[in-house]
């Protein structure tokens, strides 16, 4: 690795940062991780003797809400991760250079630190028509983020795009948006879903990252537990009116009001797993179920498709037609018992029928032909 | 395996028959085709008490599962506002379901406990023999019955081949598919780490997430429905059609047939 890259503290000092901010930012990162203050030292220790790791950073198929979302990040300031915690070598959307000399930065920054850099990825790669509806620098998404990620020592997706595929990946998918593990298979990724991810969330996962040297601990899907390892529902303030049965059933009753819970509203938080109803937004001032709408599962793969957002049960495709759980299972019900009543009245008449042959004496046991 | 009369079981004989009988000869309404369609009745012992047990315990389980599970799914009207300690609702219809869903999973696992010690009949619920010819003839011969082409249907110790197609799936591989999806759903609830997250936390990914192992469990509980309703309304009407007793031998385990003739 460069003995010439500065550590995290230096940079930090340089731009003017006093040591007791310093530490109060170690501080605070630590609460923020769910490691106690115990960790705060160590995190200190960690940024002062180890280097900053360079970080790329590429955009797919997305709207970049994520990159809106991370610089909007008021702890720890996005002003530190940026520009002082991570060296961000290359960033289409944030960097100041553009064009060709932008894509020599990027060339540059993995030649440099081969084996060494993050892969950051916002968005995911199309891939029908040979990746043709994404076009970055001249030639396709795909291309360049096979290209970059090839010599990465990890890879963060960030959220429901490069987790999951998200909007454009949605039936019927024209453009085959497929996300980033899907692609890329040789490489630890972690997901950081959500549509967008919260701001602190992404800062928290970087931190984690750079502080320990490793990924933090993942689930099943490759998210970080201590952000993603409970369900909206689980840790929701309208909980208790949940358990009640106290449902808001139309958005102006009386319910609405007194703020009971969503669940009829079509509410997605029993099945989505994020930090929303911990950390919140916007410097954890509420978060969509606190201002009276339903979660509508934004960090969950394939949430565009398990819609409706204002129905407690999803449409199901599957079977070409649209229609709920419980409209499907009633047509099939009404089916068979349709089907089951005509039966009936059909062997009913048989029996009569069969009785009366055998009265007459056409038939002299039961049943004989 | 489906058996006829002719497996080796046991048959008890019921009623002496053959001329004029003499449980009949005393009767003063005797009638000519009383006396015509009197037959020797046998029964045979089916299943054990275990089994029995087992089938109306799952039956009530199974209600209490389908009730809740549609009020997990669409809700009854909201309750009287109030303070949240005071009611639990919503949570007792869940409390429910979840207590209802150990009755059916401990049971199925006793229930393939006995298909193991129990008698042979005891085991037709948990496979279908697709690779027996005769199984397939069978089957054949009981859609002819059901669509009114044959008078006179066979006699079955155990349950007749397309019962027994039925049984294994739409009810086996059926509640197996609401047991393993109902615990992983359960195992959301209970959290990272616990016991039904371990064993059947695997299964949300399968599915794409949550959501969609909600809406598969719930077109699960359609899917056992329509076995119910068939179920239900072919062991009502084999009871009086067939040639053997049906809803009686599932409460006291004996299947009585009608007639002796051999076939
Ligand atoms: C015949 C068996 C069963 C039937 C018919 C059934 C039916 C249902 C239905 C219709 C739902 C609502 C799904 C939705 O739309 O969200 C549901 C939810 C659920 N079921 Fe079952 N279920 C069965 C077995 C089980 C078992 C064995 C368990 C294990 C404990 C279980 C656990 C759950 C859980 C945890 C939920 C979600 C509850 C919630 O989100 O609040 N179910 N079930
Ligand atoms: C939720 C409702 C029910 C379910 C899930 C259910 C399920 C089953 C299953 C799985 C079997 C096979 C038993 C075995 O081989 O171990 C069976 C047999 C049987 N069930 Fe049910 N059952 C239900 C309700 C009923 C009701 C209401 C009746 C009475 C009308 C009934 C009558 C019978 C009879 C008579 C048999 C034996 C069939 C035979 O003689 O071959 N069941 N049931
Ligand atoms: S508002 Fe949504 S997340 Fe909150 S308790 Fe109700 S269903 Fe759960
Ligand atoms: S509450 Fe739900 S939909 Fe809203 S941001 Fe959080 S996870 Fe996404």
């Amino acid at each position: 690795m460069s003995q010439s890259i500065e550590t995290f503290y230096e940079v930090m000092r340089r731009q003017g940062i006093t040591r007791r901010s310093f530490l109060k930012f170690c501080s605070l990162t630590a609460a923020a991780l769910g490691l106690g203050p115990a960790f705060a030292p160590k995190i200190a220790n960690a940024m002062e003797t180890k280097p900053r790791t360079p970080v790329i950073w590429v955009h797919g198929l997305e709207c970049t809400c994520c990159s809106e979302s991370f610089i909007r990040s008021a702890h720890p300031l996005v002003k530190d991760v940026v520009l002082s915690m991570i060296s961000l070598d290359y960033d289409d959307t944030l960097m100041a250079s553009a064009g060709h000399q932008a894509e020599a930065a990027l060339q540059e920054t993995i030649e440099k630190y081969k084996g060494n850099y993050i892969l950051a990825v916002e968005g995911n790669p199309p891939l029908n028509e040979d990746g043709m509806y994404c076009i970055i620098g001249g030639k396709p998404f795909v291309e360049q983020l096979r290209h970059a990620a090839k010599d990465a020592k990890a890879i963060i997706s960030w959220g429901a795009c490069a987790s999951y595929g998200c909007v454009q990946a949605a039936k019927p998918n024209p453009t085959r948006a497929t996300p980033v593990h899907k692609v890329i298979t040789d490489k630890p990724i972690i997901k950081v879903p959500g549509c967008p991810p919260i701001a602190e969330v992404m800062t928290g996962v970087i931190t984690y990252m750079l502080t320990f040297d490793r990924m933090p601990e993942l689930d099943r899907q490759g998210r970080p537990k201590m952000f993603y390892g409970q369900r909206i529902h689980d840790k929701c303030y309208r909980r208790p009116h949940f358990d009640a049965g106290q449902f808001v059933e139309n958005w102006d009753d009386d319910a609405a009001r007194r703020g009971e819970c969503l669940y009829k509203m079509g509410c997605k938080g029993p099945t989505t797993y994020n930090a929303c109803s911990t950390v919140r937004w916007n410097e954890g001032v509420s978060f969509p179920i606190q201002s009276g709408h339903g979660c509508i599962g934004c960090s969950e793969d394939g949430f565009w498709d398990n819609g409706p957002f204002y129905d407690r049960l999803a449409q199901v495709k599957q079977f070409g037609v649209e229609e709920n759980a419980d409209t499907l299972g009633r047509a099939a019900a009404a089916g068979v018992g349709g089907a089951i009543a005509v039966h009936a009245a059909v062997s009913a008449l048989k029996r009569a029928q069969h009785k009366n042959e055998i009265k007459k004496g056409s038939s002299m046991s039961q049943g004989e032909e | 395996m489906t058996t006829g009369m002719s497996t080796g079981a046991k048959p008890s004989t019921a009623i002496a028959g053959g001329g004029p009988s003499p449980a009949v000869a005393g009767a003063d309404d005797v009638a000519p085709e009383d006396v015509a369609s009197l037959q020797k009745i046998t029964s045979v012992y089916v299943y054990e008490a275990p089994v029995r047990l087992w089938h109306w315990i799952n039956a009530l389980a199974i209600v209490v599962l389908a009730v809740t599970g549609y009020f997990i799914g669409s809700p009854p009207p909201a309750a009287a506002p109030g303070n949240t300690f005071d009611t639990f609702w919503f949570g007792y219809i869940r409390y429910a379901h979840f207590a209802a869903g150990y009755v059916l999973a401990v049971g199925f696992l006793g229930r393939i406990y006995w298909a193991i010690v129990g008698n042979h009949h005891a085991r037709q619920l948990f496979y279908v023999a697709l690779w027996s010819k005769k199984w397939w003839k069978e089957v054949l011969f009981e859609l002819r019955w059901y669509f009114f082409l044959e008078k006179r249907p066979k006699k079955y110790v155990g349950h007749n081949p397309l019962a027994q197609f039925a049984m294994f799936f739409l009810f086996t591989l059926g509640v197996t598919f609401q047991i393993v999806t109902g615990f992983a759903l359960y195992g959301e609830g209970l959290g990272e780490g616990s016991w039904a997250d371990t064993l059947f936390g695997w299964v949300i990914p399968l599915f794409g997430g949550s959501m969609d192992v909600h809406t598969w469990h719930h077109l699960g509980m359609w899917w056992i429905m329509m076995f119910i309703l068939t179920h239900v309304y072919v062991a009502i009407r084999e009871d009086i059609m067939s040639r053997q007793s049906i809803v009686s031998t599932m409460i006291s385990g004996t299947r009585t047939f009608k007639d002796d003739l051999p076939d």
